[in-house]
């Protein structure tokens, strides 16, 4: 039984990503982790395969798909154990921002660009003093004649040193109530003001160019809002549960992936004359591995059809969220275990699996805003 | 409940100050990310005492016990655990020396390796038995006053000319494992010694680990280990004082992730208000605290029973488990309190959390161990 | 989303049970408790209804329903917060044996009396020495003057004292392969020979009338064996899916009745200080996550059912469902306790109950280790 109805379209996207993955991705994965970012060209190749923002309308150059075409590219990307190449953040979670809230003037500058390749964007919400906070932000945007001047830092920045362009949130100091005073910005690389720090030294997800970004002075024209003045906070809330239904896919696919590798090590791997996964103690702790697979996959299948139809499902994808995260980090835990210190050294995956796992219930939210979210709105 | 000595209590707060003195976190992260050893910190602490203050003192050693150097391992590893962990491990597996060896090959290795001159690595493992000893396939043969080694061994740490291994090997292919197999020291400038470094790991980072060949490896035959035969019993008894020693790594670990995570709760606001006050994080830092204590309980017992020559009965490979598992949960639980800083190598405690974890799998890791554990609980069976 | 496109003939199903449970179950659990066994009467009044054996065909008085309909009825039984009256055992998984196997006159002998609640039935399997290894199974049947002959002793049957028909697995001793020495046999209460035990002193489901089963030279006509002979173990097997799933679906509702109590426990309960216990930041995650544990195994359940009800082979993901959902019925019991505090310690407290009963979960109907074994066999481990 199939949760999600899969065309053949979407099958044959897959297949083409799965063969894009291999060619344009896969041997160049170890260069980018080094490196700690990936070519921009990466991303104009996959955004001429048709991967970037597959959603968009034809008339922005997208190919009009679905979500599923989007959890087929999490799917994929999962693969080639690599962060850097952040397709969904793009994609899922930073262009719509301009598509449900932009101007069509705005629309028609950024979003052929974001299809393309050739703009990369992020989103900039989290600041160091106010990381689960929002409404602890510093960041100011204060209206001068046709200008807006933007002023503050921004942290951990996913894309923070490739981007184009930045969806920014800041507040009108002016503005007392918190959660009015926030509007959200689109600023472009190179805009006088706009200065990029450099990657920050992370446990994992090395070849992402997470950054910081300051402004300082940074005078953008004041149509560079996205949306209506003091909107932000409820268009960041609008678009959170689509967010964490993409950390959830993280999290499943990243289990998913951690138990095939983990498995096939344990059929090939002899000790004694025998096959690891001869081991009873081995069989079990696959066997409840990967029934948390199926059970996160399965719930996440359905969230993803609920969200498709439209569904107000805040409170479960809360729960996916902190839930498919935590059996990430699980799952890594778990087959190093098995796995043992072979699969502590940086050339076994399920090394760069857990640096990269742990951060997933950190970000989009940490695990405990999401249980202090649902627990909300379940009345408690 | 151990209750520590006088001069236990000194050799801690000794410890402490050391590292405090010595262990600088820009350093720490630059040698972590550099794959580097701390050279100059470890001759430092093997002047003071720290590095083989288990062995006699007759061979520059301080003549004290496991326990002490357990309280050492700790305060390194709390105060940074990659230095601390390093340290520990430079004289990884001496301990089969200061059981087995006669007083000339004590001579001859424990006063180098206490002083700072030479680092010390067991192979006992192999890639086609792993942690299983029994399937050790390496062999020595004695050929009049020599023994030629020929053969492999996996995940030996202090690779290097400066480095001395000890190393199980197969001395009867017909004789049963208990009896078949036999323990040797080789120095690491031999001749026919292949390293293999496995390069960048999980964590433990300053600690290089390595695959060895032996390739026609002549020693002498002073360097047989006790008797011949007695490798897999020697190698047991091994493993049952290197978990006491690991466990104490892992306290240290814990404590110091701990120790992060409880100030940084104490200081970040958020919400207009200190994470502290939050009733969830109040539980974290009630459960964490309680996995600290359980850990170092175990392992201070564990370490007290080993100094008192009573049996340990695989309580050192429990200490070792619960010590790693309360390590890998507590650095990790610290992780999730700093929130995104807490994945940032700045923030120490992820580096706290890889160590950890590599440390969970030392010895075979926790599934080998714990079926070790039930070997002797459950015993031979009718 | 409705995964299970439930019809309004199973909404009405479970409208007309509720009603029943709350009227003829509820008021009498208190004493069905202290009994060690629900009345025969409540069996009677369920089959008049047309609420056992939903899926018979209607020629035996069935409804000629689909599996979801026998989720209702496991649904429902949990809501009531006990675990004595035992008809998705019956219902489910003893009767569907005579329908799957049972020749035309076995049908028309014993189904239209399961379906009205006049005949209750029992599975045997389970002996002293035979718990989770069916194989070395001591139970004989030896064939003599066109009769079978049955000795032994089975243990932990569920509505092993008013069951009127049991189906007893036993074997040919003569028989070598363990795997082709076991059939099935229908004995009737009061065959002589065959001899019931008292109720036993369980931790819980203390309604249930758990007994053992006695058989000294019980001789029972040869044409009551279900089936083929020598195809016990391999019947077993097969209706082992069902079994399963039947199972995960207890667990699963026990966790949401439980939770379900327990967050409405947590709002009107007030602290000394007068803030509703919900207003706890560690009370509130800790419903939090278990609510998220019982979405998750809900959705994978539902799931199962739909696959279950389209034919589909799904051995290794009800293995693991009946683990995880019995593990989380637990996990949920002992998590509801610690947040309801020094109430639930005392026997007025529905978790109480709730919690002994759901203890046995993971043992029955295959200990959940066998569950992780067989699910490993069947991923090729």
């Amino acid at each position: 039984m199939d949760i999600l109805t899969y065309t053949e379209a979407h099958h044959r996207f897959r297949d083409r990503l799965r063969e894009f993955c291999e060619t344009e991705i896969m041997p160049h994965v170890d260069q980018w982790e080094n490196d700690h970012i990936v070519p921009r060209k990466i991303w104009q190749k996959m955004g001429h395969g048709g991967f970037l923002c597959p959603t968009l309308p034809a008339a922005y150059g997208g190919i009009e798909g679905d979500f599923i075409h989007c959890l087929i590219v999490t799917e994929e990307l999962s693969r080639t154990m690599q962060t850097g190449l952040a397709a969904g953040l793009h994609s899922d979670v930073v262009v719509p921002y301009i598509e449900s809230f932009g101007s069509d003037e705005q629309k028609r500058k950024y979003l052929p660009g974001c299809v393309s390749g050739d703009c990369i964007t992020a989103v900039a919400m989290t600041e160091p003093g106010a990381g689960s906070d929002v409404a602890g932000m510093q960041t100011t945007a204060v209206e001068d004649g046709d200008a807006v001047v933007l002023n503050g830092s921004k942290t951990f920045i996913s894309n923070g040193v490739i981007c184009d362009l930045v969806v920014l949130a800041a507040k009108d100091p002016a503005v007392e109530n918190k959660h009015q005073a926030v509007s959200l910005y689109v600023v472009e690389a190179g805009t006088p003001g706009f200065e990029k720090g450099t990657q920050l030294e992370k446990m994992g997800w090395h070849s992402q160019d997470t950054a910081e970004l300051f402004f300082t002075n940074c005078r953008i024209p004041k149509h560079n809002r996205l949306g209506e003045k003091g909107a932000g906070f409820f268009m960041l809330m609008g678009k959170l549960q689509q967010e964490r239904l993409v950390c959830c896919m993280g999290g499943v696919v990243a289990a998913e992936r951690i138990l095939e590798y983990t498995t096939a090590h344990c059929r090939r791997t002899t000790a004694g004359g025998k096959p690891l996964s001869k081991s009873q103690a081995v069989q079990f702790a696959l066997v409840e591995m990967a029934t948390e697979a199926k059970l996160g996959r399965t719930f996440m299948e359905k969230l993803i059809a609920e969200h498709m139809a439209g569904e107000n499902i805040i409170v479960e994808t809360s729960m996916a969220k902190y839930w498919a995260t935590d059996l990430a980090n699980r799952m890594a835990n778990r087959a190093l275990d098995i796995v043992g210190e072979d699969g502590a050294r940086e050339s076994c995956l399920l090394t760069r699996a857990l640096r990269d796992a742990r951060v997933m219930s950190i970000f989009a939210g940490t695990n405990e805003i999401m249980k202090g979210i649902a627990a909300k709105f379940m009345g408690l | 409940m151990v209750d520590l000595n006088r001069s236990q209590k000194q050799i801690q707060k000794a410890a402490n100050d050391f590292a405090k003195g010595e262990f600088d976190k820009d350093q720490a992260l630059a040698m972590e990310n550099a794959n580097e050893f701390p050279d100059a910190i470890w001759k430092k602490a093997a002047d003071l005492g720290f590095i083989g203050v288990h062995f006699p003192e007759a061979y520059s050693g301080g003549g004290m016990g496991i326990l002490d150097a357990c309280l050492i391992s700790e305060a390194f590893c709390r105060k940074d655990s990659s230095i601390g962990t390093a340290l520990a491990l430079s004289a990884s597996g001496a301990e089969c020396l200061v059981r087995f060896g006669d007083a000339a090959t004590q001579a001859a290795f424990l006063p180098p390796i206490a002083e700072g001159r030479l680092r010390c690595g067991y192979g006992f493992f192999e890639s086609g038995c792993r942690s299983d000893l029994s399937g050790v396939q390496t062999v020595a043969v004695k050929n009049e006053n020599q023994w030629i080694i020929n053969g492999s061994k996996s995940h030996v740490l202090n690779g290097g000319d400066d480095s001395v291994y000890l190393i199980l090997c197969r001395t009867d292919p017909d004789a049963p494992p208990e009896k078949g197999l036999s323990l040797f020291v080789v120095e690491g400038d031999r001749e026919g010694i292949a390293v293999r470094e496995a390069g960048r790991k999980l964590g433990a980072n300053m600690v290089a680990t390595a695959d060895l060949t032996f390739t026609d490896v002549i020693i002498p035959a002073a360097n047989l280990l006790g008797k011949e035969g007695r490798g897999l019993a020697q190698a047991e008894a091994f493993f049952e004082e290197a978990g006491i020693l690991i466990a104490a790594q892992c306290v240290g670990t814990a404590a110091g992730a701990f120790d992060r995570a409880l100030a940084y709760v104490k200081e970040r606001e958020q919400f207009n208000r200190k994470l502290a006050v939050f009733e969830i994080t109040r539980q974290k830092i009630a459960e964490m605290a309680m996995k600290v204590e359980q850990a170092r309980l175990m392992t201070y017992e564990a370490a007290r029973r080993c100094d008192a020559g009573q049996g340990l009965e695989k309580f050192g490979t429990m200490a070792r488990i619960t010590a790693a598992r309360a390590a890998v949960e507590v650095a990790d639980e610290a992780i999730q309190l700093f929130g995104g800083y807490g994945y940032m190598k700045e923030s120490e405690v992820e580096r706290f959390y890889r160590d950890a974890k590599v440390a969970d799998l030392t010895l075979g890791g926790t599934i080998h161990l714990k079926n070790k554990i039930a070997a002797g609980v459950i015993g031979k069976l009718k | 989303m409705d995964i299970l496109h439930y019809t309004e003939a199973h909404h009405d199903f479970r409208k007309r049970l509720r009603a029943f449970m709350d009227r003829e179950v509820v008021p009498h659990i208190d004493q069905w408790e202290a009994d060690q066994g629900v009345s025969r009467e409540v069996w009677r009044k369920m089959g008049r209804a047309g609420f056992l054996c939903p899926t018979l065909p209607t020629a035996y008085g069935g409804l000629g329903g689909d599996f979801r309909f026998s989720v209702i009825g496991i649904e429902e039984i949990s809501r009531t917060n006990h675990g004595g009256l035992g008809a998705p055992l019956h219902s489910d998984i003893v009767v569907p044996y005579i329908m799957s196997y049972g020749n035309d006159v076995q049908k028309q002998t014993y189904l239209p009396g399961c379906a009205a609640g006049d005949i209750v039935t029992a599975v045997a399997m389970t002996e002293p020495g035979a718990g989770s290894d069916l194989s070395s199974m001591t139970t004989t049947a030896e064939e003599d003057r066109g009769q079978l002959v049955i000795n032994g002793v089975k243990t932990f049957i569920s509505n092993g004292i008013l069951c009127d028909l049991a189906i007893v697995a036993a074997k040919d001793p003569h028989e070598t392969n363990p795997h082709q020495a076991i059939s099935l046999y229908l004995i009737e209460d009061g065959t002589p020979g065959f001899q019931k035990g008292r109720p036993l002193d369980k931790m819980g489901l203390h309604s249930q009338d758990t007994a053992e089963l006695f058989f000294s030279n019980c001789r029972i006509p040869a044409e009551n064996r279900l089936g083929e002979k020598g195809m016990g173990f391999l019947m077993l097997m097969d209706k082992l899916q069902q079994e399963r799933l039947v199972t995960a679906v207890m667990g699963i509702s026990v966790a949401e009745v439980m939770l379900e109590w327990t967050m409405r426990h947590c709002k009107k309960t007030t602290t000394s200080a007068g803030r509703p216990l919900s207003r706890s930041q560690a009370v509130q995650f800790a419903l939090v996550e278990m609510a998220t544990e019982v979405n998750l195994g809900r959705t994978f359940v539902d799931k199962l059912v739909v696959e279950h009800v389209a034919g589909n082979n799904v051995i290794v993901e009800t293995s693991m469902a009946k683990y995880w959902c019995t593990e989380l019925g637990k996990r949920v019991a002992d998590r509801c306790l610690d947040l309801v505090g020094d109430y639930g310690g005392l026997e007025q407290c529905p978790l109480v109950r709730g919690f002994r009963d759901v203890r046995v979960m993971s043992i029955f109907a295959g200990t959940n280790e066998i569950m992780k074994g067989i699910a490993a066999k069947f991923m090729g481990l």
